[in-house]
This record gives C-alpha cells, structure tokens and sequence, in this order.
C-alpha cells in the first residue's frame, strides 16, 4: 500500500473500528447470510470482573496457618438436611452441573459419572432425562425436573438421590432449552417422545406451575412422590439473586444452586449468552445475604456455578459464602473437549481448539458434545472418568491448600474477610476491599 | 372398602399408605374423605387400586400416577393428574389449569370444563373433556388424544408437535403451526374407543381433527414470525 496518494498527499493510516470490529462484521455478514441468529454452545465469552480479580492475603503474625498435608483441612459438605430423611453427603465441595443426554452422548454421560464417584461427588442429569449409563455409574445423582419435562416419569424421580428444579440457567436466564435436529438420534428421540430429526425447543417456564406460591406446591407435591427422603434443590439463574433465594426458601427448597453468566449451556442464541443474566462474581453475596437475612445460611446450602475453573475458584466461592459449587464445562475439557490434538478437525470446521463451541451440530471432533456413532467412539468412558477424578481431586488439594494457608481446619471456614480485590468492580461486587486499602465501593459507612 | 380421614389423619399418612399398596394388594378400594381442597392428594400412586376422592382437590391431585385410579367426586385444582404415566384420573366436576400436563399415558376424565393449558406439553395421555376447554390447550402437546366435546378457547395446539386434538364444538382460533386435519377411519376408531372409556356419547362423527402443519419443525427464516 503506497503512502502517499499521486499528488503526495500522504494517506492516513487505515483505522478498523472499535465499535464494527471484525467480530461484529463477521457476525453481521453471518447473519445477512443466513437470517438465523447465531446458536452457540459454551459461557459468555466477554470478559467480565471474575475470580481472578480476587487474592488471598494468606495467613500473617495474627492469622497463623495450617500445616499442608499435615494438619486437617475438611472438605466434605451435606447436602439437603433441612427438610430430607436422606441428605447428601459429598466429600468434596465440587459437584458435577446437570448437563442434558442428548447434548452429550451416553459415554460421556458415563464418564462424568465414573469420575464424579471416584472423588466421591454427585453428577446431575438435564434435559432429556435420566440414563441408565449415568445412574449406574453415579454413586449420587441429581435429577434435574425441567420446564420439558422430557423423560420425566416418578420410577427415575424415586430412583434419584435429590432432585433440582430448574428454573434458570447463567447462559440463559428466561430461556428455554434448544437441540437442533441433527443431534436427535433415535434413542434421543425416543426418551423425548418427539419425532427424530426436528430442531426441539425446551420451554422455558413450567408447565404446571408459575410463581413463587405455586413452586411451594410443587415441591410438597415432589416430595409427597418420594416420600420426604431426598433433598430438594431448586437452580436459578443469576438474575436477582436476592429475591431468587428468598423465594426458593420460602418456597421449601433444601438447597439452591445458583448460575452465573458464564455458565455454559449446550446450545442457545450467541446474543442471550453474551446479553443476559449477570457475573458470577456479582451474584454470591445477594443470594449469601438473603439466606444470612432468612437465618437460613449454612441450613439451606448454595451451590455456585458458573466459570468455575480451578481450586482457586472454588476457595473463592466458598469464601463468600457458597457451601459448594458445580462444574459444567470445566468437566468437559477435563474429559477432553477443545483439546489441541484435534486441531487439523477443528480447522476443518472453521474453528480451533478452544475456541469450538458448535455443540449444537453435533460434529464433536472430541466425541463429547455428539451423537454420532463413529464419533462417539473416539471417547473412552473410563478414561475419561479417569481424567475427571484427577481433575477433581487437583482442583480440592488446591482449595485445601489455599484454606490452610488462611489457617482453616474447614473449607467451610473461609470467609470474605481472607481477601482483597484487585479492581474496583471486583470489589464492589464481592463486597471486599480494593487490594491495599480497607474500602470496598458501597461499603456501609463510607459514604460512596 | 377402606376410608380415609384426610383431615384427621393429614396428607403425609395418605399419601404413605397408598404407596405402601403393592401390586397384589387386596385393599383394592379406597375412598378419601374431607379433602377441602388439600394438594398432593393420591401423588405418586404406583398399583391397581381405586381411590375415590369424596370433594374437591387442590393442585395436583393424581399427579405421577402409575396404575391407580383416582376418581375425584367434586372439581380439582390445576395440574391434576400432571405427568400421568398409566391409569386413570376422572373429575367429576371442573378442572382448573394445566389438567394432564406432561402426562405420558394413561386416560384423564374430566365430565365437567377445563381451564387453560389442559394438555399442555402432553406426551403420550388421553384426555377426554366432557365440557369445553379454555386457552393454550395442548400447547407443545408431543403425543397422545386430547378430546374435547364442547368447544376449545384460543390457541389451541401452538408449537404443537404429534398430538391428535378432536374437538367437537368450536375453536376459538388455532396457535401457531396449528391446522384442522383430515378425520381418517382409524381416528373415528381412536374416538369411538375413548368416547367409550369415558363415558360420553357424543358420536365420533361430530368432531374435527387438529395437530400440527409441522412448518416450525426445523427453522426457517420464512416463518420467523411465528417463532
Ligand atoms: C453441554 C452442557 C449441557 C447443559 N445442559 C443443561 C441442562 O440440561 N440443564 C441445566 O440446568 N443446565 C445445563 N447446563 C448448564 C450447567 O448445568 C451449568 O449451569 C453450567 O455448565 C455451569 O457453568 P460452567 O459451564 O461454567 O461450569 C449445561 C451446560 C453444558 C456445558
């Protein structure tokens, strides 16, 4: 490009937009093309205050430590014993997120299974119902009742260890659940009831039950089916935590599970993962506060999802006041989606390890996100639970050691006074002080 | 004939001892006395066994039920016999919002009107109104035979999927990718049989077939408005 025009008037330098970057052109061209809009897998893939905007101070001359692998630091948490004969009991305060049969394939489904028991943790089903490769492999599942209701029957709900309305998802708070039709396989078809081959949309609302009086019902009515034994989780998105939470226990639920916008889904419209719903971060302490408010904290456990990614985060989380958190699509790279040696396929599909969130089409070059037999068997379920457990078991010896060094005996006693923040937001958001100072934006008192 | 005091005795006992009635069990017969419009009455039934509900229900009433058959002498509150997979569930009265939803089998009675969302999400139920039904009936209705004698409200069968829905009287107006089919001998069939079951003598003749034009099956820029 020469840089001057032919009277020597010098050019200036091309300048691309910030607001048409090339990802928005290529998404307006994609949409002129197609006049559908974008379907995607995974989180919100903005970047948005997180975890990482978070530290530890550690342990000091009035804080002393624990000593690694030495001295106890307990990780187990129950599950469910405000209202349930049967809580659950888990070793780890890591569980595993419902993720739908159908968007993943039955060995997967097996694999997060193997891996879950082996660290001694629940796995929890989705939309699309419960499998028997799961159940079998799953010393405690969760069973997710949905506005589909696809494959619910009472035999699978007696056959649960809890059972999780789903009202909300992070990715898609008000949205409903979507499988495009080349995933629909005959046996996924048939646990639908619907004909194979069709796009299936998932309401997204209850059919039998609106509002927060309603919910009560339901969930005298799911526990009167199973005889008060099994706990009862309600998931929400996180939309209003505050209201969200104290309207799940007021409704009766024994435990909430609450997802933020980076929480993974399957598949949905690419504007509502990235457009709707709000942080992680930002949810704990509003859904902490009101079970603090309902004198319910600690009695009805959350259990926080949404971007979870290492022992980090979850020492993070709990030191905010969650009592668990779940694990979607960290499970997934554990069991091997997005991995680099599939590149040259990921290339065919216009995409590259990392960054391949297609799961809809059912192309997984992984064998994960797919119903494809030729592809399903590029995936060992036993060595996928293999890679799970490890990653599991990693990510508690990271949290443990993070909690000794804060001196806690418990994870459970970490609390939001063992951290900084290293941004405004973060601070504002996780209710600590911005790094180096002890003031948080809205700190009661301060007058900001 | 055992009778049960729902007031004395409170719902968890009901409901525990109708679960505790195995397949062979010889107290067959069960009739539930003061129900005052109590939820989660006969939930989860799992054997042959006949409960009669002496009043009216609150939600739920006969939801989940496998096998059993409920019979509720009075009007029931919305979602009765939500996610029926086998039996029978028959209303003698009215049936508030969202009767049969999600029910997988079986057959849900009501000789009175149901309100709105009856059917809806269905998966595999008969259900046969005697009376009329309200707004959204059989909406994202899978599979199974909604029947309905009297007249239907608005909406009827939106985004439904393979339902049959046979209305007698009139229809309000038809939801989205909803559209009157043609009556075939094996549908006079279907009709005649659940006509029967239920206790109606309305003639199959006298009924319109509705289900779905199946244009939103799979997504179509040229039907974006009706998504
Ligand atoms: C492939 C996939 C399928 C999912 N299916 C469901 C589902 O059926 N029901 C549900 O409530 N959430 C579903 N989710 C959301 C997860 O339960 C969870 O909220 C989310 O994955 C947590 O965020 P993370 O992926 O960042 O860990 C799904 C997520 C993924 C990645």
């Amino acid at each position: 490009m020469s840089s001057h025009d032919e009277n020597g008037i010098p050019h200036t330098t091309p300048r691309q937009s910030a607001t048409f970057t090339s990802d928005v052109n290529s998404d307006i061209r994609r949409a002129a093309a197609t006049g559908i809009y974008d379907i995607r897998g995974g989180g919100a893939k903005r970047k948005v205050p997180n975890f990482d905007d978070l530290l530890f101070m550690g342990a000091s001359i009035s804080r002393y430590p624990l000593e690694g692998y030495r001295e106890k630091c307990e990780t187990s948490v129950t599950i469910g014993g405000l209202h349930a004969s049967n809580p659950i009991e888990l070793d780890i305060p890591i569980t595993i997120a419902g993720m739908s049969f159908g968007a993943l394939s039955g060995p997967a489904k097996e694999a997060l299974g193997r891996g879950a028991s082996a660290a001694g943790t629940s796995t929890t089903t989705g939309d699309g119902g419960m499998t028997p490769e799961e159940r079998g492999h799953s010393s405690k599942l969760v069973y997710q009742y949905l506005p589909s209701r696809y494959g619910m029957n009472p035999d699978d709900l007696r056959k649960a260890d809890a059972i999780e309305i789903v009202v909300g998802q992070g990715a898609k708070p008000g949205g409903g659940g979507m499988l495009l039709g080349q995933k629909i396989s005959d046996r996924v078809a048939e646990m639908r009831n619907l004909p194979k081959g069709i796009d299936q949309r998932s309401a997204c609302r209850h059919p039998d039950w609106t509002g927060p009086d309603d919910l009560e019902i339901k969930i005298l009515e799911l526990r009167e089916i199973t005889g008060w034994r099994v706990p009862i989780y309600v998931k929400v998105a996180g939309a209003r935590p505050y209201y969200d939470v104290t309207l799940a226990v007021k409704a009766g639920a024994d435990a909430v599970v609450l997802d933020g916008m980076q929480g993974g889904t399957a598949a949905t419209q690419d504007v509502f993962i990235e457009h709707v719903g709000q942080p992680t971060l930002a949810i704990i302490r509003p859904a902490v506060q009101a079970l603090q408010d309902l004198g319910m904290h600690r009695k009805v456990q959350l259990i926080l999802s949404g971007g979870i990614r290492s022992g980090a985060d979850v020492a993070k989380a709990m030191a905010l006041g969650a009592d668990a958190v779940a694990i979607g699509s960290a499970a997934l790279i554990a069991l091997g989606d997005n991995d680099p040696k599939w590149e040259t396929e990921y290339n065919k599909l216009g995409t590259t390890a990392g960054a391949y969130d297609d799961w809809h089409e059912g192309k997984d070059p992984a064998g994960i996100t797919t119903q494809d037999p030729e592809l399903m068997k590029r995936f060992d379920p036993i060595e996928g639970g293999r890679r799970l457990r490890n990653y599991l078991k990693v990510m508690t010896l990271e949290a443990q050691t993070i909690a000794r060094a804060c001196g806690k005996n418990h994870m459970h006693n970490l609390e939001p006074e063992d951290l900084v923040a290293l941004t405004m937001e973060a601070a504002a958001m996780a209710r600590v002080p911005l790094s180096g100072t002890d003031w948080w934006p809205g700190k009661p008192g301060t007058g900001y | 004939m055992q009778t049960f005091d729902l007031e004395a005795l409170g719902l968890r006992k009901l409901n525990s001892t109708l679960h505790e009635q195995i397949e062979d069990t010889n107290q067959t017969a069960w009739e539930v006395i003061n129900p005052k419009g109590s939820h989660a009455i006969a939930v989860g039934l799992d054997s042959p066994i006949e409960v009669t509900i002496k009043g009216s229900t609150g939600y739920y009433c006969g939801g989940m039920n496998q096998k059993a058959t409920i019979k509720v002498v009075g009007s029931a509150g919305p979602g009765t016999a939500e996610n029926m997979m086998s039996g029978k569930v028959i209303i003698e009265g009215d049936a508030s919002q969202y009767a049969g939803a999600t029910g997988h089998g079986g057959l849900l009675v009501i000789k009175g009107n149901a309100s709105s969302r009856c059917g809806i999400s269905m998966k595999g139920i008969n259900i046969v109104v005697h009376g009329n039904i309200g707004h959204m009936s059989a909406f994202m209705a899978q599979s199974g035979n909604l029947v309905v004698c009297g007249d239907a409200g608005d909406a009827l069968g939106d985004s439904c999927y393979e339902a049959r829905l046979f209305v007698r009287g009139s229809v309000k107006s038809l939801g989205a990718d909803c559209e009157e089919k043609e009556m075939r001998p094996e549908h006079i069939q279907i009709l005649k049989e659940l006509l029967a079951e239920a206790e109606s003598d309305a003639k199959p003749e006298e009924f319109k077939r509705y289900g779905s034009a199946r244009n939103l099956y799979n997504f179509d820029v040229d039907n974006a408005a009706a998504y």
